[in-house]
């Protein structure tokens, strides 16, 4: 494993941001003050900053409707994404997007999605990009087991190879599409098992491991930057909230979330692998989950004492001209 | 016998009496059901608001979940349509058409035309649409005006629980392709639904307040809007009438124009955006039918030329508000 103490605090710390910042926006929904559609991805922390820890600003990812960690793990300023959650002027989107929608361009974050199986055409046209201004950039799509049944996903697939673009696609299976089991909706044992149809490499990667999902993803991207094409990679994961906030969760079974949390949460194995191996102390790890703790607070205080938008912004930015 | 039922329950009594009728009826669609190959129970979510909660205990695998694939299944529900089935399928948003758009508009509506009058495709799309959840620009617009714009559709937008059963009664045997728009707002909604079955026909118009001096006309949730500024125009001394066509195509104008011949006064209102809409369309074609009846411009109420925003301040602003409606009124009068 080739990762230095400073971006072993970084994986954690990124990690950790997530995790804090998904567990605040679910109890802070739960009071009513946070409106719209929120969908979470705690419990998947390890497959977003697996992937983002070998990117740059000039790679592009595009996420989902579960799209917060995706956006912290690229670099997505936190502050701004609180605000845009709660609707508030200084929100990344400046409060028109809210939490399906979050994206900011400059990090190379192409948007949340409101539309399951949008992500993977788009990041053809950034891998096109890419190769096109030969900046050695690379672009990932995220998508669920459901969004990996979209057709949009699997012409991208093919679109992929057959261009030879430099894209990862990336299906985060969770075991489920809203109440729908992986099990019953993806046709065949791995989503990954797909990619030999499209002539890509298709890898399963044990999604609660950050260690594992970093390794994969370095392979994955090295080819691509190198001009060898895309991969598909299948992490396997879970999530711990429901599928949005106010989901009552029928369909899952008796404490099928604690197990999980017990067994493989990923902060809990890295923290353990890292301690154990005497490559970062806990007391390290302690201080970066305070000085998160403070920043998601923070985040909140300013996100809730920020202004709204006005009527003036109701028509702007609808085109760059228009007569 | 009338009882009170929710919008959302009156369309879960339309499909579950049509489907306990008629055996070629079926239902499908995104977590119609729910909690397939999960270990929890069965028929967990019954649709995303829970529209179709408990037909899976009463018509079996006759209501189908689906992966999500909107081109494959709405495709294959007008494929059935066009095989003897009478399917009803679920584009969980009217927003997600651009997916599986070709299969509606180039595949089900066009077959019965293009095939020399062979074949009938009666297949049902249930949508949602509208605004006021704070669901932002891809899961709030009111896109029916697109679906209308295509020769071969029929477009239903229910307003009220009593409409949305016998509406749905309507779609399901009608024997042409329906896109049946459910305003999200409403679904809470209560009315007077009598427990039996009963087809509304399409092209009636629902006059729903009567009024001498300027007509209304509203859909979907709309109509509510309306019917608020009909209400604080009256204590001005303003009667407005009130008209819900309840489909846009086919479009009773014939109750339209017969109202403004009486009122000589039209205002539209429309929850989709302004260019090419219903608010548009039913100007233009009352203008041009029924001119000489007008005693001054016909007024659009619509959102205006931007998508759906997420920020309350924002939608709140968007969405055609009564008192907006009440002052295109007052501008006529
Ligand atoms: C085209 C489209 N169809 C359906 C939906 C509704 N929807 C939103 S999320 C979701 C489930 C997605 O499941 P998955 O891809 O596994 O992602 P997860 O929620 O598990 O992260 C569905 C059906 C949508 N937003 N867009
Ligand atoms: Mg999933």
């Amino acid at each position: 494993m080739n990762l230095n103490e400073a971006q072993l605090l970084q994986a954690y710390r990124k990690m950790r941001q997530i995790r804090a910042f998904e567990d605040r926006v679910h109890d802070e929904f739960a009071t009513g003050e946070i409106p719209g559609f929120v969908h979470l991805y705690a419990g998947e922390e390890a497959s977003a900053v697996g992937f983002c820890m070998h990117l740059n600003d000039e790679d592009r990812i595009a996420s989902t409707h579960r799209g917060h960690g995706h956006c912290i793990a690229k670099g997505v300023e936190i502050k701004g994404m609180m605000s845009e959650i709660y609707g508030r002027r200084n929100g990344t989107c400046a409060g028109k997007g809210g939490s399906m929608h979050i994206a900011d361009l400059e990090k190379g974050m192409m948007g949340a999605n409101g539309i399951v199986g949008a992500g993977p055409p788009l990041i053809c046209g950034a891998g096109l990009a890419a190769k096109f201004r030969k900046n050695g950039g690379v672009a990932i799509a995220f998508v669920g087991d459901g969004g990996s049944n979209q057709g949009t996903t699997l012409e991208s697939l093919n679109l992929a190879t057959v261009w030879n673009l430099p894209c990862i696609f990336v299906a985060e299976n969770n075991g489920y599409a809203e109440s729908t089991g992986s099990k019953w909706s993806v046709s065949c044992e791995n989503i990954a098992d797909r990619a030999a149809a499209f002539g890509m490499p298709g890898v399963v990667v044990d999604g609660h491991d950050f260690f594992a999902v970093y390794e994969v993803a370095g392979e994955a991207i090295k080819r691509a930057r190198e001009g060898g094409g895309p991969t598909l990679i299948e992490c396997k994961l879970n999530r711990y909230y429901g599928h949005f906030e106010g989901d009552a969760q029928t369909y899952r079974g008796v404490d099928e979330v604690k197990k999980v949390k017990e067994s493989k949460d990923c902060l809990m194995l890295f923290s353990k692998r890292v301690t154990e191996q005497g490559l970062l102390t806990q007391a390290q790890l302690d201080a970066i989950d305070k000085e998160v703790a403070a920043e998601i607070e923070a985040s909140v205080a300013h996100a809730k004492s920020s202004a709204k938008p006005t009527s003036a912004d109701l028509m702007t930015d609808v085109y760059v001209s228009y007569p | 016998m009338a009882r009170e039922l929710t919008f959302k329950d009156a369309i879960n009594e339309a499909l579950a009496q049509e489907m306990a009728r008629d055996e070629t009826v079926i239902a499908m669609g995104e977590d119609n059901v729910g909690g397939m190959g999960a270990e929890g129970e069965i028929d967990a979510w019954g649709g995303v608001l829970g529209v179709t909660k408990g037909l899976h205990a009463q018509v079996g695998d006759r209501i189908m979940d689906t992966p999500i694939t909107e081109s494959a299944f709405i495709g294959a529900a007008a494929g059935a349509a066009a095989c003897g089935m009478r399917p009803v399928a679920e584009l969980m948003f009217i927003d997600f058409m651009g997916v599986c758009f070709d299969q509606i508009f180039n595949q089900a509506a066009k077959f019965k035309y293009m095939f020399g009058g062979k074949a009938e495709t009666p297949l049902v799309v249930r949508t949602m649409i509208g605004a006021g959840l704070r669901a932002a620009s891809q899961h709030s617009q009111c896109l029916y005006p697109v679906f209308t714009h295509i020769p071969g559709l029929k477009v239903v937008i229910p307003s009220n629980p009593y409409d949305a059963k016998g509406l749905m009664i309507q779609s399901i045997r009608d024997n042409d392709p329906v896109i049946f728009c459910e305003h999200k707002s409403l679904y809470g909604l209560k009315g007077d639904v009598p427990e039996g079955s009963y087809a509304i026909p399409f092209n009636e118009a629902n006059v729903v307040r009567e009024g001498g001096d300027v007509t209304v006309v509203a859909m979907g949730m709309m109509v509510h809007k309306a019917m608020e500024a009909a209400s604080a125009l009256a204590k001005e001394g303003i009667q407005c009438e009130v008209i819900d066509p309840r489909t846009t195509s086919p479009l009773d104008l014939e109750t339209i124009i017969e109202s403004v011949e009486n009122t000589g006064r039209l205002v539209v209102v429309d929850e989709s955006n302004p260019r090419c809409s219903m608010a548009a369309d039913i100007s233009a074609q009352v203008t041009e039918q029924a001119f000489g009846s007008l005693r001054g411009p016909v007024k659009m109420v619509t959102a205006p030329h931007c998508p759906p925003p997420f920020s309350d301040v924002l939608e709140d602003l968007y969405i055609p508000s009564p008192e907006k409606i009440a002052e295109a009124v007052r501008a006529l009068k």
